[in-house]
């Protein structure tokens, strides 16, 4: 199943894969090794083994070696013409002494001039979220209106902060109240982005120090979804508190990020999918960032999160365009992670990205033997799997 | 991946390790994964640097028909027969020379593990040593294995291809 799955999604790889050698067309297990058979001697009632067989696994190995579609997705993207960041240049070369001047005037500009008024106005903008929200708390009925334009604005501030320059296409399928909004994931910056155009409510942990008080503080005047890290291992209470979040109507929509991390905004990875499970109105939302202005992706085992906010900040500006894709329900007969692989697909078609199936929780961890196990299961069936058929039928 | 480049596999010594290889995921998922990792740290060596990486990666490059060669120079890495060279070394894990029953058997079980019973993976060994050991000493050599692989296109199937 998941072959069958690669296998389709292989389509889209062609046009965005960024990849150093050719890989072949998708061709499958079965197929590769009837060539390899076929090639070798005439064919036979009962495919058997081949030693030929091994070239098979043997190119596929090395081909990952060289070139591997998930590694390269946690680490930021390159670009195909340098930007005057410093960050971006890989190979690095001295080219002329002209490119060094202007990129020395580039870092004055940055950071004696851009830098510090973003600073500004990133703390303006936390500090009148804490303030104002709180106040409004304070509000018989949790006024509604008030809130949100609240939100709205401290979001606006935070967004001139980071100079994001979003371009919001589709407006008219914007999430409403009593539905769950997804996304794909690269920065943690994404909920501002969001957030800037509508009022969600957002999912998370609950943090300590600043992001502690932040978080107090919004939920003071709207119904944000906040967990204590005990509660987060329990998936029963987690479904049942988003459940009953959409079932009321006039709450806003959740916003959550199926991917589970942060993906460096060339791929869309596997959807977790406990969001799906719940009953209700998914609206996909695509953010695609433009890597030439800055690059959005915290890798977070690289750097920290005031680091990231700095080189952020630092950079000429966040370019991205966020698609509000029409909304999906769950359909007769699909279980949840059929659904969440057709609303996947839909936001790497529109975001250009690559859909791949991998976890992006392989960010940290080992792969799973199970896909090893696949991989042995298909080559049995070449061997083994037809002669069954074949004593069967004598 | 690039060796020298921001890769994951970036490594500050210059050499590779069998663990660094581990992270690859791909190759995780690839029954003889461990295998291909091990072929390119020669015996009792622990670590491969670039330019021993590079020459094992050499093997993949595709073959060149039209080159007129005067027959003084070296065989090339990606030769046919170099290629057939590394596939049999996959197999010869002790490098005696032999693929021997339990090779034989032994790299079966890492590419179908669970999937098929002893008996099973014994009557396919038994069978493609029959086919292939021609001077009957119940252990394939290179040039038996050689014989046996005359049909199949090795270069299609043993190559890599660099986009420019």
């Amino acid at each position: 199943m998941e072959m069958g799955a690669k296998e389709k999604n292989q389509q889209l790889h062609k046009p965005y894969s960024n990849g150093i050698i050719a890989k072949e067309s998708p061709s499958s297990l079965q197929q590769e090794l009837q060539e390899l058979r076929g090639s070798a001697s005439c064919p036979r009632s009962e495919p058997e083994f081949e030693m030929a067989d091994i070239f098979y696994f043997c190119r596929r190995g090395v081909e990952s070696i060289l070139d591997d579609e998930v590694t390269k997705r946690f680490s930021a993207q390159e670009l195909e013409s340098w930007n005057l960041l410093t960050r971006s240049n890989y190979n690095f070369r001295h080219i002329s002494l002209r490119l060094t001047v202007l990129w020395g005037l580039g870092v004055l500009i940055r950071y004696g001039i851009l830098l510090p008024l973003r600073v500004t106005l990133a703390i303006t903008g936390i500090s009148l979220l804490v303030v104002l929200t709180t106040l409004v708390g304070f509000l018989p009925n949790r006024e509604f209106y008030l809130s949100e334009k609240v939100h709205l604005m401290c979001f606006r501030i935070c967004v001139r902060a980071l100079t994001a320059i979003i371009t919001y296409h589709n407006r008219e399928n914007k999430p409403k109240n009593g539905g769950i909004c997804v996304s794909n994931h690269t920065t943690p910056i994404d909920v501002i982005i969001l957030a800037n155009d509508g009022c969600y409510s957002m999912v998370g942990q609950v943090h300590g120090g600043l992001m502690g008080m932040m978080q107090r503080a919004m939920v003071k005047s709207s119904p944000h979804i906040w967990f204590e890290r005990s509660e987060v291992k329990d998936r029963h209470l987690v479904a049942k508190r988003l459940s009953d979040h959409v079932a009321d109507k006039t709450k806003q929509p959740i916003l959550i990020f199926p991917e589970g991390t942060c993906i460096n905004n060339t791929s869309v990875m596997m959807f977790k999918k406990g969001s799906f499970e719940i009953a209700c109105t998914v609206y996909p939302v695509a953010i695609k960032y433009d890597p030439r202005f800055g690059d959005a992706f915290w890798n977070s085992s690289k750097f920290g999160l005031v680091n990231y906010l700095l080189r952020m900040m630092s950079s000429w500006a966040i370019v991205c365009s966020v698609w509000y894709l029409p909304p999906m329900n769950r359909e007769e007969g699909e279980d949840a992670m059929q659904f969440a692989n057709r609303v996947k697909a839909a936001i790497a078609a529109q975001g250009g990205l690559v859909d791949l199936i991998w976890d992006g929780g392989l960010k940290r961890a080992k792969v799973k033997d199970a896909f090893k196990e696949e991989q042995q299961k298909l080559y049995s069936k070449v061997l083994v799997g037809e002669q069954d058929e074949g004593e069967q039928n004598s | 991946m690039g060796f020298n480049g921001t890769s994951p596999l970036l490594d500050q010594r210059g050499e590779l390790r069998p663990e660094d290889f581990g992270a690859i995921r791909e190759l995780s998922m690839n029954p003889i994964g461990d295998r291909i990792i091990s072929a390119f740290f020669s015996p009792g060596k622990e670590t491969v640097d670039f330019a021993s990486f590079v020459r094992i990666l050499a093997h993949f490059h595709p073959t060149e028909t039209s080159r007129s060669r005067d027959g003084v120079q070296p065989e090339p890495a990606n030769s046919r027969t170099r290629k057939l060279k590394f596939a049999f070394q996959l197999y010869d894990q002790d490098r005696d020379g032999k693929i021997s029953r339990e090779e034989l058997l032994q790299v079966l079980r890492t590419m179908l593990e669970m999937q098929v019973t002893e008996e099973q993976l014994q009557s396919i060994a038994e069978r493609a040593i029959q086919e292939a050991d021609l001077d009957q000493d119940d252990a394939i050599s290179f040039d038996e294995f050689r014989k046996s692989l005359e049909k199949v296109d090795i270069d299609h199937k043993m190559s890599i291809r660099f986009l420019s």
